[in-house]
């Protein structure tokens, strides 16, 4: 499997974010994004996942296009209903990408949020619903893992956690981007950094 | 496929019940205009009998637009929109689930709550049943209507007001063909069946047209 863009550019209301990128990632390879605050990591991660048309060039999976049906997207959101509980939530996003995973406790258990399953998700940590989030893609398998700051609200143990997972994930084949401005978990296989934009 | 659909609507229909308590707003608003509407009229049983199912459907047609605006917001700012755009999901059949969520929480409530409300305002039996009969039939059409409402609203933050304005013009229909079925069985000389038929197609339509431009609008506000 293999993800690769050429030629990539994005125009976020009238400005150029980016312009002429291109990348490939191979099957068990981590690229990691890098770049200062405004420099489009977020914007590129949000084009590849098929959320944002880019303005040139083009996103492919395997020589095909449809990119977003294979991947997880991890962004500063958590999306979490704080009504629900632990499990309700985790249960739903498993309904919804309907390729089975790990069963929800066992996900949950990975995370280290095993006794929490059916506390409401409002009142979880900043940090635990990053958690809960980072359980989401465990829960069903998509092989691609589009991460937009990861380690953001993750304490020391929960970054080794979150290594751990990555290397697994990349172990069985899979393809992981990451933004980030702080060092990953683990070490990325190449770096494509963003300037800031002229 | 059918069992994600049915998640959507579950967890729409579990959140405007467990969240802010939105069915029982709509329950409860509808109540208020209801017992409101007779003190500003006076104590006139026939008159009241007679305008009565108007009153039903106005109150469930505010009642319904109450609390739309958070249709697709909440999912916006929490990020699930984006993860349902990932999930390959038809994107017309996710606003038809959520649609169909938003009206088992809020509009059968409505229905349900009718007939009692009825009672308030003196009508008979007969149209008591036609009336609800009709509110069965249309509210799933104002829900409908106002998801398209919603789904255009949902990149500004603050579009309750908003969402009410646009789409009050397009309910109309569903208000005058509800309205004139129901005051059929007690007024004549309209028959029943012939609005209340076109009420049901405007239900039709409207689960046709509202998940296809709700859908296009979400698309559009990801831009």
């Amino acid at each position: 499997m293999r993800l690769s863009a050429s030629g990539l550019a994005a125009v976020r209301g009238g400005r150029t974010i980016f312009a002429d990128r291109s990348f490939a990632v191979a099957s068990g390879e981590i690229l990691a994004l890098t770049g200062p605050n405004g420099s489009g990591k977020t914007t590129m991660l949000r084009v590849v996942a098929g959320l944002l048309p880019p303005a040139a060039g083009a996103v492919t999976l395997d020589g095909k296009d449809d990119v977003a049906q294979a991947a997880h997207f991890l962004g500063y959101l958590d999306a979490l209903k704080p009504a629900l509980t632990v499990l309700e939530n985790l249960d739903f996003w498993r309904r919804i990408f309907r390729s089975p995973g790990l069963p929800p406790l066992d996900a949950l258990d990975r995370v280290g949020l095993a006794d929490l399953a059916d506390l409401p998700a409002g009142i979880l940590s900043a940090g635990q619903k990053r958690r809960v989030a980072i359980a989401r893609l465990l829960v069903s398998h998509r092989p691609v893992w589009l991460l937009d700051e990861p380690t953001t609200a993750l304490d020391s143990e929960a970054e080794r956690m979150l290594g751990a997972l990555i290397a697994e994930h990349l172990k069985a084949g899979g393809i992981v981007l990451a933004a980030t401005h702080r060092p990953l978990p683990v070490a990325a296989s190449a770096t494509l950094s963003l300037g800031r934009a002229a | 496929m059918i069992g994600a659909l049915a998640a959507i609507t579950g967890r729409t229909a579990l959140l405007s019940l467990r969240g802010s308590g939105g069915a029982f707003v709509g329950v409860v608003f509808f109540l208020a205009v209801v017992v409101v509407v007779p003190f500003g009229i006076g104590p006139d049983l026939n008159l009241l009998a007679r305008i009565g199912p108007a009153i039903l459907w106005i109150g469930a047609l505010f009642a319904t637009l109450l609390g739309l605006d958070r249709l697709f917001q909440d999912d916006r700012d929490d990020g699930s929109l984006d993860l349902f755009f990932l999930s390959g999901l038809p994107l017309e059949l996710v606003v038809l689930a959520k649609a169909v969520g938003h009206w088992l929480a809020t509009g059968l409530p409505l229905v349900i709550a009718a007939p009692v409300l009825g009672l308030l305002l003196g009508i008979a039996p007969l149209p008591l049943g036609a009336v609800t009969l009709t509110l069965l039939a249309g509210t799933p059409a104002l829900t409908l209507i106002g998801a398209i409402g919603a789904s255009l609203t949902v990149a500004f933050n603050r579009g309750g007001l908003l969402v009410a304005v646009l789409v009050l013009p397009f309910t109309i229909p569903v208000l005058v063909f509800g309205v004139s079925a129901a005051s059929a069985t007690i007024v004549g000389p309209v028959p029943f069946l012939p609005p209340f038929l076109i009420l049901l197609a405007l239900t039709l339509v409207s689960a046709v047209v509202a998940p296809i431009a709700g859908a296009a609008a979400l698309r559009s506000s990801m831009e």
